[in-house]
């Protein structure tokens, strides 16, 4: 039997950089087939390939045993070829039936789409109201309406690109049990990941890619999660950050205090912040897990002076620095140089403003050392935001967050796109920071990750917060993120 | 005011409004896709001059045509430009309205002498619909009017079967809420919009040939007078929506058509200040309407 | 230097030769002579003094100012297309003053004429910016739609209030000596280019150097940012600029009412609104380089006058050639936006 899907000699280039040099895939029918690489190992770049969304410079894609052209972007998909990218790509102003007529290539009959909708959504399990508006859809029911979309042309074969990443722990559990159970259908799944854990729990075989090469491969069983970290980096590593140990009581000071605090919702979907009581001292780093969407946004921005409470009080000690989750639309303006984010980013208090002048000069002399000192790879000071690779950028923005001298330091999800080794600096330089005093507020998508760096963590749900024990455990803290009561 | 008046008011209005509310729904279908064209004045421009060219020349079908080619080809310019090339739709738009008014003044005075002459040109004549027309004030209004008229009523529920019950017309409307998510689809992004934005140039030129060949009867420099871009006003107050857009058209007619209504009673007011009404009014609405209703999401951003 | 900056440099020169070229080859195919059309511009623009002193920089000095106030506009992210209103604005403004100052000494009389003029330009433009803040609707679409009010508006004038005294004309009386612009003897240059010299090296000034100025460019570049890293009330800044590109433009109107027509009349204006957008695109927004491209325009204008009377190439040409380099330079930057997103998205 020919494999499901076969990548041979795949090579790409995006300007200087070789994404993709020469990768051979094989995906046999029926497995699930981890993928695992760090950031910018073109693990992503190469299953664009194979759905036909990247031109490769060189190499073929089979399907099934069928050659197809490459870079068609329905040739796949006509031969069963289904894939959920790495973020929701579904019209939130359109129905769940609509989206999935629309991937699908459906004439639009509303009544018929919907008849169609209902009978894949209870013949695959992935059960959704096909009249529901996408805007309206929790995370969870959004990523279960991906796979659906993937799966409506009869798909034999399945790329899902870091499906659980959006996802809150209980949710990404049912999202890959439902992988297994299509596996048992026959269903072929490429399984693009970064957590080790769930390609060692549920995959048959794995693939490793490091800068654009295949690096290992072969079936999982033999496998631990250090080793497989092992080889994405080259070297070995521990591949998943350990739970801190819960610290005693914070003598600092009190910098952040928070009493009933309610903030409208920001943008169009989500809870916003219902009610939080909390407080944070220096010298500590509270960590708020939630499930995108729960209040976590409004709750972080309003510490940080971004937006206004709707009711409650909130006192936060001034100045206070903020790390925004998206770093080329808020924290960067890509096009500006090093030295533009910079002067942008400290306002009228820096030193190289008198009056109402800039000294250039001057704060270009600031952005040389801080480069120096944050260990920034880049041409130099004059060098566009937008050519410094994620990593650096973010180095760029803390850099330029701590040289406000803050009393309050708060990072939305400030590890969000980074490779594990690039996140570990993230949170080291937030440990660092607390260490100087600095009160830290910080949010991680990443669960592991925000038990990594936090000395005690808070739950958001609903726009609800709930203080946790230190020793709350991983499940608990998890259920709590959907809502549920302790158990 | 007595019936009569009231029914040569309403038919002067939806006279007055078929170029508005042929060039809007083209508008919409652009729209819908996501791009913002503001040339589509000089579209109709161009469908103007193309129109009094053709039926001067030939006759008023092959001027209705001429006018429909030209609107397609200002679009054109246009798609290229901005869904190919990746430029600011908004100053494109701006840029093609002004080389088409120069490009129609040149060719004008070209043909017509230099300095223009006060061209007479032939119109549709006015068709009454059996039956239809003998309802009581509407229906003389509504439908004792020149074929064009018809044609851009037969257009609504051909634009809005057009958008909400084909495939096509579902592409189109994915790519104007998010181009990215779309083409994850499947969807050819490029292709829809560049689609969308012919149709809407196509519809723009018809426009500029009902103002010259239905309703003027001559041409004149810039004489839509800023017409394409209170068709881009009129999209908005219909919310994208065809049949709301041929309801937001009506109302710009009356509006206009109050103009000389005005003009022959209120003696003694400038005249100049019911030139200003419409505009006036389309800002009016826009405080009102903006925001209130969805405008498809990508609209205007620049493609990547 | 880098690529880039050879490109920048050459850009304009290659935008203005796509632009000609065009030119050349539409007055070929519609059967005029395409050299004499182009000896008449050049001698209508450059060809003599007289030409340079009368007809160019005279009206150079409405596109320079007008060009600034948009670049200022587009650099923070206001797309204002009303200057053409705004012109009219403080056009009529500075006549309706004008006309009441003719006992005052004219070193008084003069500035308050054109300071009312800016202010008149400045109140025309707060009504996309308060519709804008207030109810979200598109400052491209207000600033629009306000060209066709403010041209009723002067229709209106000429004909009503601001009529010449034995009421035939549709025109404004004559501007007293004391209101008008001391001009270059013998010729019909005026004290406005002074004006616009130093307000281009103002605003140089202000964008290179000022805090505002580059917060300014930052809520263009991207207002999220701004607000989010910068702190930058970006509502304010985008307020401002369009503010204040309409009080420049309405400054010209004043120019040109109290040093170039001295009265007021329905076609002051030959588009200078809409041809200063294409002057400060070419410009890249910024002021110094305005000056060059502001006086480039001016030529064609000239020129295209010239070209008329002498070639019989109607002058609405012009706008041809102006459409033609406005694209050139977007379709110039739209290639290097993607080169550079090519290279940054390695």
């Amino acid at each position: 039997m020919p494999p499901a899907l076969e990548l041979r000699g795949i090579s790409k280039r995006f300007g200087q950089v070789e994404a993709l040099a020469g990768v051979d895939f094989t995906l046999n029918e029926g497995e699930i087939h981890a993928l695992l690489g760090e950031n910018g190992a073109g693990k992503s770049t190469l299953m664009k390939v194979a759905f036909g969304l990247v031109q490769p410079d060189a190499g073929s894609v089979a399907i099934g045993g069928t050659a197809i052209r490459v870079g068609d972007p329905t040739a796949a998909r006509r031969l069963g070829v289904g894939m959920v990218h790495q973020h929701f790509t579904s019209i939130p102003a359109f129905t769940v039936a609509e989206n999935v007529a629309l991937t699908a290539g459906w004439r639009l009959r509303p009544r018929q789409v919907l008849e169609r909708v209902r009978r894949l959504a209870e013949g695959t399990g992935l059960l959704i109201d096909p009249t529901l508006l996408v805007a309206d859809l929790s995370a969870g029911l959004k990523q279960r309406l991906e796979v659906l979309k993937a799966l409506a042309a009869d798909a034999r074969v399945l790329l899902l690109d870091e499906p659980t990443s959006v996802l809150s722990p209980p949710d990404a559990e049912a999202l890959l049990r439902g992988v297994q159970e299509f596996r048992a259908r026959g269903v072929a799944t490429v399984l693009i990941t970064h957590k080790l854990r769930e390609a060692v729990a549920i995959a048959d075989r794995v693939t490793v890619l490091r800068r654009g090469r295949v690096v290992h491969t072969g079936p999982v069983r033999d496998e631990t999660a250090e080793r497989l970290a092992g080889y994405m980096l080259g070297e070995p590593m521990t591949g998943e950050p350990p739970r801190r140990a819960p610290a005693g009581p914070s003598t600092g000071e009190v910098r952040v205090r928070a009493e009933g605090l309610a903030v409208e919702r920001l943008g169009g979907s989500g809870t916003g912040l219902r009610s939080a009581s909390l407080s944070v001292r220096s010298g500590e780093v509270v960590g708020v897990a939630a499930v995108e969407g729960n209040g976590q946004r409004e709750l972080l921005r309003a510490i940080a002076g971004l937006r206004r409470p709707a009711s409650g009080r909130l006192e936060v000690a001034r100045p206070s620095g903020f790390i925004p989750e998206d770093r080329s639309t808020e924290a960067l303006i890509g096009e500006f140089t090093l030295t533009e984010n910079l002067v942008l980013s400290q306002g009228h208090l820096a030193p190289w403003i008198r009056g109402p002048w800039v000294d250039w000069g001057r704060a270009e002399r600031r952005t040389m050392e801080l480069i120096e000192s944050f260990a920034v790879r880049t041409s130099g000071p004059g060098a566009p935001a937008a050519s410094l690779s994620g990593g650096n950028q973010q180095r760029m923005v803390i850099a330029a967050t701590l040289e406000r001298r803050p009393s309050v330091l708060v990072a939305e999800n400030p590890t969000r796109g980074l490779d594990f080794r690039a996140a570990g600096e993230v949170m080291d330089r937030l440990r660092a920071a607390a260490t100087d005093g600095v009160a830290v507020v910080v949010h991680l998508s990443d669960l592991d990750e925000l038990l990594a760096v936090a000395d005690r963590v808070v739950v958001l749900a609903d726009g609800v917060l709930v203080d946790l024990p230190p020793d709350a455990s991983r499940e608990d803290i998890g259920r709590r993120m959907l809502g549920a009561t302790a158990g | 005011m007595d019936l009569d008046l009231l029914t040569s008011f309403l038919a002067s209005a939806v006279r007055v409004a078929t170029p508005l509310l042929l060039a809007a729904l083209g508008e919409t279908v652009t729209e819908r896709g996501g791009v913002i064209n503001l040339g589509v004045e000089g579209a109709m421009l161009g469908g103007a001059l193309a129109a009094a060219l053709g039926a001067s020349g030939i006759g008023l079908w092959s001027g209705t045509v001429a006018a429909t080619l030209a609107g397609l080809v200002v679009a054109a310019v246009f798609a290229v430009i901005t869904v190919r090339a990746g430029a600011d739709q908004i100053i494109t738009g701006t840029a093609m309205t002004l080389g088409v008014v120069g490009l129609t003044g040149t060719i004008y005075r070209r043909v017509y002498g230099p300095e223009g002459v006060g061209l007479s040109l032939p119109t549709f004549p006015v068709q009454a619909v059996p039956g239809l027309s003998r309802i009581p004030v509407l229906g003389p209004a509504l439908f004792q009017q020149s074929i064009l008229t018809y044609l851009a009523y037969l257009a609504v529920p051909l634009v809005w079967w057009l958008l909400f019950r084909t495939r096509w017309g579902l592409q189109l409307r994915a790519a104007g809420e998010s181009a990215r998510d779309s083409r994850a689809a499947g969807v050819n992004v490029g292709r829809v919009r560049t689609v969308g934005v012919l149709v809407g140039g196509a519809l723009a030129g018809l426009a500029g040939a009902s103002l010259v060949l239905a309703q003027v009867g001559t041409f004149a420099e810039k004489m839509t007078a800023g017409r394409g871009f209170i068709a881009i006003a009129i999209v908005v107050l219909g919310a994208w929506n065809p049949v709301r857009v041929m309801g937001a058209a009506l109302f710009f007619g009356a509006a206009m058509a109050l103009q000389f209504l005005f003009q022959s009673f209120a003696v003694g007011v400038p005249y100049q200040l019911f030139l200003m009404l419409p505009y006036l009014l389309t800002l009016a609405v826009l405080a009102g309407a903006w925001g209130r209703t969805a405008a498809p999401a990508d609209l205007g951003r620049r493609e990547m | 230097m880098s690529r880039a900056g050879i490109s920048r440099l050459w850009l304009p020169v290659l935008a203005v030769g796509a632009g000609l070229l065009t030119l050349m080859l539409g007055l070929a195919a519609g059967g005029y002579d395409p050299l004499l059309a182009l000896a008449a511009l050049w001698r209508g623009a450059l060809g003599s003094p007289d030409a340079i002193l009368s007809a160019l920089l005279p009206r150079a000095i409405p596109l320079i100012i007008i060009g600034l106030g948009i670049g200022l506009a587009f650099r923070a992210g206001a797309l204002n297309i009303g200057a053409e209103g705004q012109f009219y604005a403080g056009a009529i403004a500075a006549t309706w003053i004008g006309l009441s100052l003719s006992a005052w000494p004219r070193p008084l009389a003069v500035p308050v004429v054109l300071a009312v003029a800016l202010a008149a330009g400045l109140l025309w433009a707060s009504v996309p910016v308060f519709l804008r803040l207030r109810f979200g609707v598109l400052e491209v679409i207000s600033t629009l739609l306000l060209n066709f009010v403010a041209e009723a508006l002067v229709s209106w004038m000429v004909q009503g209030p601001l009529q010449e005294s034995k009421h035939i004309y549709p025109q404004s009386d004559p501007l007293p000596l004391a209101a008008r612009l001391p001009q270059l003897p013998g010729t019909r240059l005026h004290l406005g280019l002074v004006v616009a010299l130093g307000l281009a090296g103002l605003l140089w000034v202000f964008g290179t150097r000022t805090l505002l100025g580059f917060q300014l460019r930052a809520t263009g570049a991207n207002p999220l940012a701004a607000q989010v890293m910068g702190g930058v009330n970006t509502r304010r800044v985008f307020g401002l600029a369009l503010a204040v590109s309409g009080a420049l433009a309405g400054l010209a109107g004043g120019c040109e009412v109290s040093g170039t027509s001295f009265a007021l009349f329905q076609s002051l204006s030959p588009g200078y609104g809409f041809t200063a957008i294409a002057v400060a695109l070419l410009a890249r927004l910024n002021p110094l380089a305005t000056i060059g491209t502001g006086l480039l325009f001016a030529a064609l204008e000239a020129g295209s006058s010239a070209m008329q009377r002498e070639a019989q190439v109607p002058a609405v040409v012009v706008s041809v050639v102006e459409a033609v380099i406005i694209v050139a330079v977007l379709l110039a930057d739209s290639a290097q936006r993607r080169r550079l997103l090519a290279e940054a998205g390695a």
